[in-house]
C-alpha cells in the first residue's frame, strides 16, 4: 500500500537503448487515454513481476511533464544489484503490460528561487530532464552542471547541449573536467536554489560546500536513492499481523512484508521519505540502518526501522505491523 | 541594554533571536538605535576577517553618537549611518540586488525596522529562517490600520488613533510579514465614541 497513490496499468510503448549502460522505456496507459500530470523531479515506482518475485524500484520520469501521452524513464543497469535493473534491461519488451504508481515528487522545484542551479551525476540527469523541460515553458531560469564519466556513457548530455547550449555544462571525468564547485557557487545571485541529484559522495560534497559557504538549508535540495542493499537472511515477527517472515538475502524489509500479504505504507522505497518507518516493539541484535530519514539518535534508540532500506542482524526482531 | 524578553503571543507575532556568527564569505548589518550593541556584541565573538567583506547600514535615530564610533571601529568595508529606514532604503535594495548567494544577514533594533529589512530580504529570495534578528531598544509597534491602510509607527499605546484617516484602533499581536507591520483594528465601531481607556504598553 503505497500512502496516497493508487497503481496505473501501463503498456510498454518503446524500449530504446542509450548506451552501453542505459535503457530508455516509455510508457502509455493500457487501453489508452491520459496519465496523471506531475511536476519536474517527481518518480514513478515501477512493478517488476520476476516469477515469484515482485520487486518494486523508483524511477524518476524524464519526459515533459506537460505531456500526459506518455510516461518515459531511463534505468541504469547494475550489475551488482539486487536484479531489478536487470531485469528491466533483460526481461522488458516494448508491449508488455506493467503495473506503475502514480507520480510521487520528493524532489520538486522551489518556484519561488529566482534561479535554478542543477549538478547532476551521471544518472542523476533524470529528474532535471523534466525539470527543465517545466522551467523551459514557463521561462524559468536555470543552470545544469553534468558531470559524466565519458563522452560515449554521458546519458542524454549531447541532446540537452543542443537543446540548451547557453544553460547546459558538462564535465568528462576521463579528460580531468571536474565542476568547479566553490568558484560556482560563490557566484550566485541572490535568490538562487541548488538541486544536486547523483552518486551519494556527490550529494555530500555539495551540501557540504554549500553550508560551508553560508547558504541557506532550505535553498538546497538534494534526492538520493537507496537501492536496498543485500544482506544474511534473517527472520521477523510481525506483531499487529501475527505473522512470522523471513526475509532473504536479495529481498528487502519491505519486500518481504509485502510478500507476506501484509499491506505496509510506503512512498519512495529508498530510505528518504519516512512514510514506511515503523516501530520495532523488541530486538535482540543489531539493526542496520541505511536510510537518511531517520536521525542519528533514532537509529541508536532501536525502537523504529525503515523496512524499505534497513536489514537486522541478531536472533528476534518483533516489528509493530 | 540586553536582548527584549517579549511575553508569549498568537504564532502570527515575529520572534526574535539573538545574532551569532555563522559561515559565509559576506554580511550585511542592518540596525538602528540600540541594535548597534547587538553587532557590537556579535563582534566580540566572530572571526575578525568577516568585517573587510561586512557592510553595516546603521540608523542612529535616538541613540545619536552613543554607537558610531565603535561600529566605525570594527572596520567593515562599508559603513552607512542616516536619518531614517526610508532614507536607507534605496541602498539596502541596491545591497541585495548586487549581493551573491551565502551573504548573510544580520538585524538587529526595534521590530519596525527589522520587519521592514526582513521583507527587503525575503524579497531577494533569502528564506527568512535563514536570516538573522536580535530585538534591542524601543517596543514601540509599527501598525497598519486595516480601515484605512496607512502605517502609524512608534505606537506605543493601546489604544491609539490612526496617524492617516483618525479612527481609534485597537492594537493586535497579528503581523503582517509583507507590510511589516502589526494590525490595527478600530475599537469603537459597534458604539462611536466609547473608546477604551489608553494604556501604554510599549516603550
Amino acid at each position: 500500500m503505497s500512502a496516497g497513490t493508487a497503481n496505473i496499468n501501463v503498456t510498454v510503448a518503446g524500449v530504446t537503448k542509450i548506451n552501453d549502460l542505459v535503457t530508455r522505456f516509455k510508457f502509455v496507459r493500457t487501453g489508452g487515454g491520459e496519465l496523471p500530470t506531475f511536476s519536474g523531479g517527481a518518480h514513478t515506482v515501477v512493478e517488476m513481476r520476476d516469477g515469484d518475485l515482485t520487486r518494486l524500484n523508483p524511477y524518476s520520469l524524464m519526459s515533459d511533464p506537460a505531456n500526459r501521452g506518455a510516461y518515459t524513464i531511463s534505468v541504469r543497469r547494475d550489475d551488482q544489484g539486487r536484479g531489478g535493473s536487470l531485469f528491466m534491461h533483460s526481461q522488458v519488451r516494448e508491449g508488455m503490460e506493467m503495473v506503475i504508481s502514480n507520480p510521487v515528487n520528493l524532489f520538486s522545484l522551489d518556484l519561488r528561487a529566482k534561479k535554478h542551479l542543477m549538478i547532476a551525476g551521471g544518472i542523476g540527469i533524470t529528474p532535471f530532464m523534466a525539470q527543465m523541460k517545466q522551467l523551459a515553458a514557463t521561462n524559468g531560469l536555470f543552470e545544469l552542471h553534468y558531470s559524466v564519466r565519458t563522452a560515449s556513457l554521458g546519458t542524454y548530455a549531447s541532446e540537452l547541449s543542443a537543446q540548451f547550449p547557453s544553460k547546459v555544462h558538462i564535465y568528462h571525468d576521463d579528460l580531468e573536467q571536474r565542476i568547479q564547485l566553490e568558484t560556482l557557487l560563490d557566484g550566485q545571485p541572490l535568490g538562487t536554489h541548488l538541486y544536486v541529484c547523483g552518486p551519494k559522495g556527490m550529494i555530500d560534497w555539495v551540501r557540504g560546500q554549500a553550508q560551508k559557504l553560508g547558504w541557506p538549508r532550505e535553498a538546497v535540495h538534494y534526492e538520493e536513492f537507496l537501492a536496498p542493499v543485500s544482506g544474511r537472511p534473517f527472520d521477523v515477527r510481525l506483531a499487529a499481523s501475527d505473522k512470522t517472515i523471513r526475509v532473504g538475502e536479495h529481498q528487502s524489509l519491505l519486500e518481504a512484508i509485502e510478500a507476506a500479504g501484509v499491506d505496509a505504507p510506503y512512498l519512495c522505497r529508498g530510505g528518504a521519505c519516512g512514510q514506511c518507518e515503523t516501530k520495532v516493539l523488541e530486538h535482540d541484535g543489531e539493526l542496520k540502518h541505511h536510510d537518511h530519514w531517520l536521525s542519528e539518535e533514532e537509529h541508536r534508540s532501536g525502537k523504529v526501522i525503515m523496512p524499505c532500506v534497513s536489514r537486522f542482524e541478531g536472533k528476534t526482531l518483533v516489528l509493530d505491523r | 541594554m540586553p536582548k527584549t524578553e517579549f511575553p508569549p503571543a498568537i504564532r502570527s507575532r515575529p520572534v526574535y533571536g539573538v545574532l551569532e556568527p555563522r559561515g559565509g564569505k559576506s554580511h550585511l548589518l542592518i540596525a538602528d538605535g540600540a541594535g548597534a550593541a547587538a553587532i557590537l556584541d556579535l563582534a566580540a565573538t566572530a572571526p575578525a576577517e568577516i568585517w573587510a567583506r561586512a557592510h553595516i547600514i546603521y540608523i542612529p535615530g535616538a541613540s545619536g553618537d552613543t554607537y558610531t564610533a565603535q561600529l566605525k571601529a570594527l572596520k567593515p568595508a562599508q559603513f552607512y549611518a542616516g536619518p531614517s529606514y526610508a532614507a536607507a532604503s534605496q541602498r539596502i535594495g541596491d545591497a541585495f540586488a548586487k549581493a551573491h548567494m551565502g551573504l548573510q544577514v544580520c538585524l538587529s533594533g526595534t521590530e519596525s525596522l527589522m520587519g521592514q529589512a526582513m521583507y527587503a530580504a525575503t524579497s531577494a529570495g533569502i528564506p527568512h529562517t535563514a536570516i538573522q534578528t536580535e530585538h534591542r531598544g524601543s517596543t514601540a509597534r509599527r501598525m497598519q490600520c486595516v480601515h484605512c491602510k496607512g502605517i502609524t509607527e512608534n505606537v506605543t499605546t493601546d489604544p491609539f488613533e490612526c496617524s492617516h484617516c483618525g479612527l481609534n484602533l485597537f492594537v493586535r499581536d497579528h503581523y503582517s510579514r509583507r507590510l511589516a507591520a502589526f494590525q490595527a483594528v478600530c475599537v469603537d465601531a459597534e458604539e462611536p465614541g466609547n473608546v477604551p481607556e489608553k494604556v501604554e504598553l510599549f516603550r
